[in-house]
């Protein structure tokens, strides 16, 4: 269980009753909450809650409907090219490219968010250190197994040093060790200032966030540390308490 | 600019590691540049006639050798029933039937005019007229040759002939492949640009890649440059491959006007057609869907380009569509700058045009494609 | 069989919803019949002339009106030099030259001879060649009525008639031909690309899994395609009879079963290029690119066969759909029957088996 900061920092996203609507339906609904610095904030959720839909809007691939954002101090509406600058993103597709070698993506996403030359040869080395993919180096993102797949995603996505991480489910379909593994690195890049936003399915994955929000049929239904949300729910487990908030849902999701 | 030349990188290295297109692009607009030429032979020769002989008489045998003596003509079969050539016209053995009736030769000398029936397969429409045109020349000429003969030099009297002195000029020796060569070089680079183009933008809308790149501080104008330019250039070069190799080493066409002046209408052309690549991508969300909307636009500007009919030909309406056509414009293009060596001069509406067209479609494009939605 | 239902009517809601695909599917026979039927024509019309008067006088006028009473032609009155006649050819002004030298009359009646000149841009042989020849005719027309003999002695007549086509539309050639692409093309395109989607997207897995046997799995795929290969078949047809006034004087059932036997070819070569990919775009690419040309080349309705180099001519042998034309032209206009055209059915038919056989090989292969 991490404690991380416990509270307040520099604030790097926040929002005010933000919401997207699709014609009539509501997908999120004046949601509300504020993210430090540093955090690893846990943004669960039933399928179809409006997770995904909220997420979009913070990374500035969606404008609200209503309501107001500042992420890492850019206006949702207005800047969202500089929001872009300061954040890494990583889908629950991957998204690496996978007929480019490992050295290949990095390359080209960090040569993307302006890393020199120097800089990006001294990362890519780095990378690959880190990661132990020395023998990997050159072969087809394609070609390696998603594990491996997964957690190269995430270091693409941070290659940048940006201010605050978002990551689409990006653990499914690994081994729990795996998953383990791929947390580690999560710790390492908060203990080094970045922020993580994090949805996940997995309830104990749950767990291991400074904070955590719950959003049911478009809303915010809870928002706290996972120890206070199983005092509040009188709960043993994350499963619980998600259990208890999502129990009324009305949108369930496929 | 850097964002560019990291992009330019990742789409080249992306188009030559996938074993299944590089062929497609390089190989098949060869080879078919090699065979449509050859094919695209719309000389009427080689008819196909079959002879229903009643008379048997020198008279007709003499027509008949005049017939297969002029070199258009090809007997497939000289007899005596006309059901029997009715058959082999009805199996596409023949194409024409000439009946020669049962005392021919003595009906003429009594002025008694016997008409000679002649059956046409008129299906291909045209084949029919030319080649019914080609044996009545024959048998006027055979009339002639006997009137020489038969008549008394007094009743001759001096008839007055004028000449039609044809030339021909840029193509004297008629070749189609001359003709056709520059337009189907158009063609290919057509189909390759806008094809490979729409697909490889959609493919990356389809496994979710493009989410990665609007998240990131690319801007619009990067990523469609960089989608543009690696098929921009494999539009050159396939058009260089073509021009220089098979046109001029296979065909002996060595363009008469300015090379320069053809990369720069090439180069505006491209543009355009990738626009419409683009624009296509912005409409599809699948790469079946893109593929059935470039396809259906491909198979139009083909047909309505004037490439296999002429423009001038077209009714009204359809000569509207052939003008809002961009590959029409660069055929012509060819056409007149390798075959007769015009200038810029001549075909500067031809550049303003195309100008017009990448502008439309590139900007009707970036508007559509939006990094929010 | 209720399974068997629910799977074929799956691949039907795909084709349906996709609206794009239904575009190309349905409206582009559409499309393209009303293309050759009205707005392709091999014929010459329209063609922008000059006329260089020199003579000015009686001769040259009659034959000049009877040029412009003619509808091929739209004349322009100038008086070029040669230079200036290439550089109208340059610029793509005018495709022909007609030029009158200055005694033309007096030539012809003290000498009884004259000249006429005509240059043509043989830039595109076909027009050069159409139109010096209609030139030619009306000078000899010309030249007929002018001769003082009078109707010449033993003349040789003639009477034309041209078999099933007496209008001589252009859309009987290539009303056949358009079948032919259609059904070649959207038939082997769709069963690759539907197949190959499966395969990609994992789901092929699935299906295989299922108590049908591969060969039913197939089957399902192709039954869509082929009923709606069918309506596209009845679509051209309706088309082609009521708005381009084509004959049909043979059996339709016949016709319809010969096009089933092509149907089923192009399924059996969609499913054989489905089994040499694995991407959509591939499979797209060997459909479309690599089949449309040769379709169009060999088939035979856009450039006569008989003029093509031997080689190609045996090429043309090979692809299905060029005795399919042969067919449908001798169902459709000649109103033959099946004694007529029993060569052409039993190639067809061997080429549908040999698919058949040699797709459902290399499927079994691919699955073990």
């Amino acid at each position: 269980m991490a404690t991380g900061p416990s509270n307040m920092g520099e604030v790097v996203i926040k929002t005010d009753k933000l919401t997207k609507r699709f014609g009539d339906f509501i997908a999120t609904n004046e949601i509300t909450f504020d993210v430090y610095k540093g955090e690893i904030f846990g943004f669960l959720g039933a399928n179809g809650a409006g997770k995904t839909t909220a997420m979009r809007m913070l990374c500035g691939l969606s404008t609200p409907s209503s309501g107001s954002a500042t992420i890492a101090g850019f206006d949702v509406y207005k800047e969202t090219e500089s929001i872009k600058k300061n954040i890494g993103y990583m889908s629950q597709k991957f998204s690496l490219y996978e007929d480019l070698t490992v050295i290949e993506n990095i390359t080209f996403f960090g040569g993307i968010y302006g890393l020199s030359d120097k800089q990006l040869k001294e990362k890519t080395e780095q990378l690959i250190e880190q990661l132990g993919m020395k023998s990997e180096a050159k072969k087809l993102v394609g070609s390696l197994p998603l594990g491996w797949k997964q957690k190269l995603s995430f270091s693409v996505a941070i290659l940048h040093e940006p201010k605050i991480v978002f990551l689409d489910e990006p653990t499914g379909g690994v081994d729990p060790v795996t998953r383990r593994q791929f947390w580690d690195l999560i710790y390492d890049a908060s203990a080094r200032g970045i922020t993580i936003f994090v949805t996940t399915h997995y309830m104990d994955e749950a767990e291991y966030c400074n904070r955590l929000s719950m959003m049911v049929d478009g809303v915010i239904k809870a928002l706290d540390t996972p120890t206070n949300l199983k005092k509040q729910f009188s709960a043993d487990s994350m499963d619980q308490v998600f259990f208890e908030l999502a129990r009324g849902a009305k949108r369930k999701g496929d | 600019m850097r964002t560019l030349r990291f992009l330019l990188q990742k789409e080249f290295r992306q188009i030559f590691r996938n074993r299944s297109l590089l062929p497609m692009i390089f190989v098949t607009p060869i080879i078919q540049l090699l065979v449509m030429p050859l094919a695209a032979d719309f000389e009427v020769k080689n008819i196909n006639i079959s002879v229903v002989d009643h008379d048997r008489s020198v008279f007709s045998q003499k027509l008949v050798s005049k017939i297969t003596a002029s070199g258009y003509f090809r007997l497939i079969d000289y007899g005596n029933s006309f059901d029997r050539s009715f058959n082999s016209l009805e199996l596409d053995r023949s194409d024409l039937i000439m009946e020669i009736p049962r005392g021919f030769e003595k009906d003429i000398v009594r002025e008694n005019h016997q008409p000679l029936f002649i059956a046409v397969n008129a299906i291909n429409g045209t084949k029919a007229t030319l080649g019914a045109s080609y044996l009545g020349s024959i048998i006027g000429s055979y009339n002639g040759d006997i009137r020489m003969q038969w008549t008394q030099p007094e009743r001759f009297s001096p008839s007055r002939t004028i000449q039609v002195a044809s030339s021909n000029w840029f193509n004297p020796f008629m070749n189609y492949p001359f003709f056709m060569v520059p337009g189907i070089l158009v063609t290919l680079v057509t189909m390759i640009g806008a094809y490979m183009c729409a697909l490889n933008i959609v493919k990356e809308k389809e496994i979710g890649t493009i989410e990665q790149i609007n998240v990131t501080p690319i801007k619009k104008h990067h990523f469609i440059l960089g989608k543009l330019i690696p098929f921009w250039v494999i539009g050159v070069f396939i058009f260089t491959v073509g021009l220089f190799l098979v046109a001029r080493l296979v065909y002996g066409i060595v363009p008469l006007g300015s090379i320069p002046l053809l990369y720069g209408f090439l180069s505006i052309f491209l543009i355009a057609l990738l626009g419409i690549g683009l624009l296509i991508s912005t409409y599809s969300e699948t790469q079946q869907q893109a593929m059935s909307l470039a396809f259906f636009c491909m198979m139009i500007f083909m047909l309505m380009s004037g490439l296999f009919t002429p423009v001038d030909s077209m009714p009204g309406w359809a000569q509207v569509i052939a003008r809002a056509n961009p590959v029409t414009y660069f055929i012509e293009v060819m056409r007149m700058v390798v075959l007769k060596g015009s200038g810029f001069n001549d075909i500067k509406i031809h550049f303003a045009v195309m100008f017009g067209f990448a502008a439309l479609f590139n900007s009707w494009a970036i508007l559509n494609y939006k990094k929010t939605s | 069989m209720k399974q068997f239902i629910s799977f074929v009517r799956k691949e039907f809601y795909h084709v349906f919803r996709d609206s794009k695909t239904l575009l190309m599917l349905f409206g582009l026979p559409i499309v393209l019949i009303t293309l050759f039927g009205f707005a392709l024509t091999n014929e010459i019309k329209n063609s922008k002339i000059v006329v260089c008067d020199y003579a000015k006088d009686d001769a040259s006028q009659r034959i000049i009106d009877k040029i412009q009473t003619t509808e091929n032609f739209q004349i322009e009155k100038a008086l070029m030099s040669h230079r200036q006649i290439e550089e109208a050819f340059k610029s793509g002004i005018i495709k022909l030259a007609v030029i009158f030298p200055a005694n033309f009359n007096n030539d012809l009646l003290h000498t009884n001879q004259a000249q006429v000149q005509v240059i043509a841009d043989a830039s595109d042989p076909n027009t050069a060649s159409t139109l010096t020849s209609y030139i030619n005719n009306i000078v000899q027309d010309y030249q007929n009525e002018i001769s003082p003999s009078g109707p010449a002695p033993y003349q040789i007549t003639t009477e034309t008639r041209m078999i099933y086509n007496p209008a001589l539309k252009g859309a009987t050639n290539f009303v056949p031909g358009v079948m032919a692409l259609i059904l070649m093309l959207v038939c082997v395109l769709m069963t690759s690309v539907s197949i190959v989607r499966e395969k990609e997207k994992g789901t092929m897995e699935v299906l295989l899994v299922s108590p049908f046997s591969p060969f039913l799995v197939i089957v399902t795929k192709a039954i869509p395609y082929f009923l709606l290969s069918l309506i596209n078949l009845t679509v051209i047809l309706l088309m082609s009879v009521f708005f381009l006034e084509m004959p049909f004087n043979g059996s339709v059932l016949l016709l319809y079963l010969e096009s089933s036997i092509l149907i089923i070819t192009c399924l059996a070569l969609g499913l054989l290029i489905s089994n040499s990919t694995d991407s959509q775009q591939s499979a797209m690419l060997i459909s479309l690119m690599g089949m449309l040309i040769p379709v169009m080349m060999f088939t035979g309705f856009l450039f006569p066969l008989e003029n093509m180099p031997m080689v190609l001519q045996w090429i043309a042998n090979i692809i299905p759909s060029k005795w399919y034309y042969i067919i449908v032209k001798s169902i459709m206009i000649k109103g033959l029957g099946i004694a007529s055209i029993w060569k052409e059915t039993l190639i067809l038919t061997g080429m549908a088996i040999f698919l058949l056989i040699v797709s459902f090989k290399r499927f079994k292969i691919r699955l073990a």
